[in-house]
């Protein structure tokens, strides 16, 4: 048995093995805090063996291959190293559209590899790979109108014209009925480019009419097209470290696509198709039923006579960059022996988890944000909700308003609390533009300001009040 | 059993055992486990190598080759260092004051 074959038939193989322990591993690993980093490391070995053996099976032209390990790994450290947290679901939907376009391009590469030689390929294996360069295209623009959004550098609010389902799913079939044409006879060569093309501009399409409110579901989304990709590729090259890797991934963004459509009480095609985050109309009337407000001195008050405070962050927060001067408030109320939670809905934010992150990354002790679910049953024996930068997540309509567009939506049940208080610019709706009775509540009390600015003065009270 | 017949099976499981472990997730920690997953993703890296590394590899296949190299190496470096730079940052008591 020569080298190469003992490498090939053995060696190889048992390598992609221990690489795909490592991910399982890994994931397994992420069920929990304290074992989560442990997790990182196994997946980065698991990387590693997958890279060195590959190279050391497949390598050559390594030119090539090292200097785009050296140009990715030169560019990859400082984005991991100086992105601020603030910009993660950026940084997440632009990592998604690097790995689908990837992907894309491999399938592009093989395909015409595949026809120089004359067609050979299977259709199961032309099937496999229309799916990969399929997903790959279209999750690419996808992700890329999904990062602009997120940046601002497009409008957050979703853009609908009369017929666009229609033209979408057009297009899309166009799409998938020359992916058809190409299985079953591969060498159309002219059918690649417009097969591409088509591909690119359904990913586009797809996130037009989309608004910032629902990036969370398709982030999730996204990054199950991605991983499903990766996976047809394994079948493409016949390797089934690309086919377990690219399912685990392909599974982890549905699930948590399944999770954030459960929690705003809407289905898939309804997040995709339904535009949601169109201002409504009728909200217009508000603004004229009057509200109560308070000063930052008397909500320093009321914190500080409080015993149980439970803060509701949403995006606002993120937004303001209020978390260091919440940080601050919790530290203050907390030696004022007050119990501060932290009530964190499944969709608050741009991405899955976003707020966590951004009250991690200020130092609040993770056991005390607490899930919706786990947090709801004790709201009532709070004496005070603050709620800071979130609007439909604490939006009673959707328990009792069965017209609402989020009718039947869970939210956190702020209003159950002796005393609410909201953190906000103005009477203007929020981003979906439905009105929140929340507001005229009489036990409501409006602090209206930046989010920042105004912690920033309720800290400055408490620390007055302290000094007294 | 066919080769592809075999590779569906592995996905299939694949799959099921990714449902499985996402279910155990916290929703603490879903944002770092989705750039956890994302960088596992860029496992595409193995499939980028072998297209760049062919013998007698096209113009074409090396700067495509190249360019998927590139991204998914982008995607498994600041995969992996966010995703650690986010999970220290979680943790469960005060930090000891200075």
């Amino acid at each position: 048995m020569n080298n190469d074959t003992l490498l090939n038939g053995t060696i190889l193989p048992i390598i992609y093995m221990l690489a795909a322990m490592g991910f399982i591993l890994a994931i397994k690993w992420m069920n929990s805090p304290a074992t989560a980093r442990r997790g990182v490391i196994v997946g980065e070995i698991g990387m590693l063996l997958a890279v060195v053996g590959t190279l050391l099976r497949f390598g050559g032209n390594y030119q090539w291959i090292f200097v785009a390990f050296f140009l990715g790994t030169a560019i990859g450290i400082p984005i991991a190293y100086y992105m601020p947290m603030t910009a993660v679901p950026q940084r997440t939907a632009f990592s998604h559209a690097c790995g689908a376009l990837a992907s894309a391009l491999i399938g592009t590469a093989e395909y015409y590899k595949q026809m120089q030689s004359g067609p050979r390929m299977t259709s199961v294996e032309m099937t496999a790979l229309i799916v990969e360069t399929l997903l790959g295209f279209l999750t690419f623009t996808a992700s890329l109108m999904a990062f602009g959004k997120l940046q601002e550098v497009l409008p957050q609010r979703p853009i609908t014209y009369k017929g666009q389902n229609f033209v979408n799913l057009g297009i899309f079939a166009a799409a998938a009925g020359i992916g058809l044409a190409l299985i079953v006879a591969p060498e159309q060569t002219y059918l690649f480019p417009i097969f591409t093309v088509l591909a690119l501009t359904f990913g586009v399409l797809l996130i037009v009419p989309i608004g910032g409110a629902d990036m969370p579901t398709v982030i999730a989304l996204l990054n199950s097209y991605a991983g499903l990709s990766a996976s047809a590729m394994g079948f493409v090259l016949n390797n089934k470290l690309l086919i377990v890797a690219g399912a685990l991934d392909g599974s982890s963004g549905f699930i948590l696509a399944i999770i954030m459509c459960r929690a705003m009480n809407r289905s898939f095609s309804n997040v995709l198709f339904g535009a949601f985050g169109q201002l409504q109309t009728t909200a217009a009337k508000a603004g004229e039923r009057p509200v109560r407000s308070a000063s930052a001195e008397e909500a320093a008050q009321i914190l500080d006579s409080a015993r149980t405070v439970v803060v509701i962050p949403g995006y606002g927060m993120a937004v303001a960059q209020a978390q260091h001067k919440l940080k601050e408030m919790f530290e203050m109320l907390t030696k004022r022996g007050v119990n501060v939670e932290f009530a964190i809905h499944p969709v608050a934010g741009r991405m899955p988890g976003h707020m966590n992150v951004l009250l991690a990354e200020a130092d609040v002790p993770y056991d005390k944000l607490r899930e919706m679910d786990d947090i709801n049953p004790e709201i009532a024996m709070a004496d005070v909700a603050l709620i800071i930068g979130a609007n439909d997540v604490v939006n009673p309509g959707a328990e009792t308003d069965p017209h609402s567009p989020i009718a039947g939506m869970p939210i956190i049940q702020a209003y159950k609390a002796r005393t609410v208080m909201v953190i906000k610019r103005s009477m203007n709706p929020g981003f979906a533009g439905i009105d929140n009775e929340l507001y005229y509540m009489p036990n409501t009390i409006m602090l209206f300001g930046d989010a920042k600015a105004f912690l920033s003065s309720i800290v400055k009270e408490l620390t007055a009040l302290v000094r007294a | 059993m066919g080769e592809y017949e075999f590779g569906l099976w592995v996905f299939m499981l694949a799959a099921f055992l990714g449902f499985q472990l996402i279910r155990g997730v916290s929703p603490l920690l879903h944002t770092p486990l989705m750039s956890l997953t994302n960088a596992i993703s860029a496992i595409a890296v193995v499939g980028a190598i072998m297209i760049t590394g062919a013998k007698g590899a096209s113009t074409l296949s090396l700067i495509l080759g190249f360019l998927a190299v590139f991204l998914a190496t982008l995607n498994v470096v600041s995969g992996y260092l966010i995703t650690d730079r986010m999970l220290k940052m979680f943790k469960k008591r005060e930090p000891a004051k200075k």
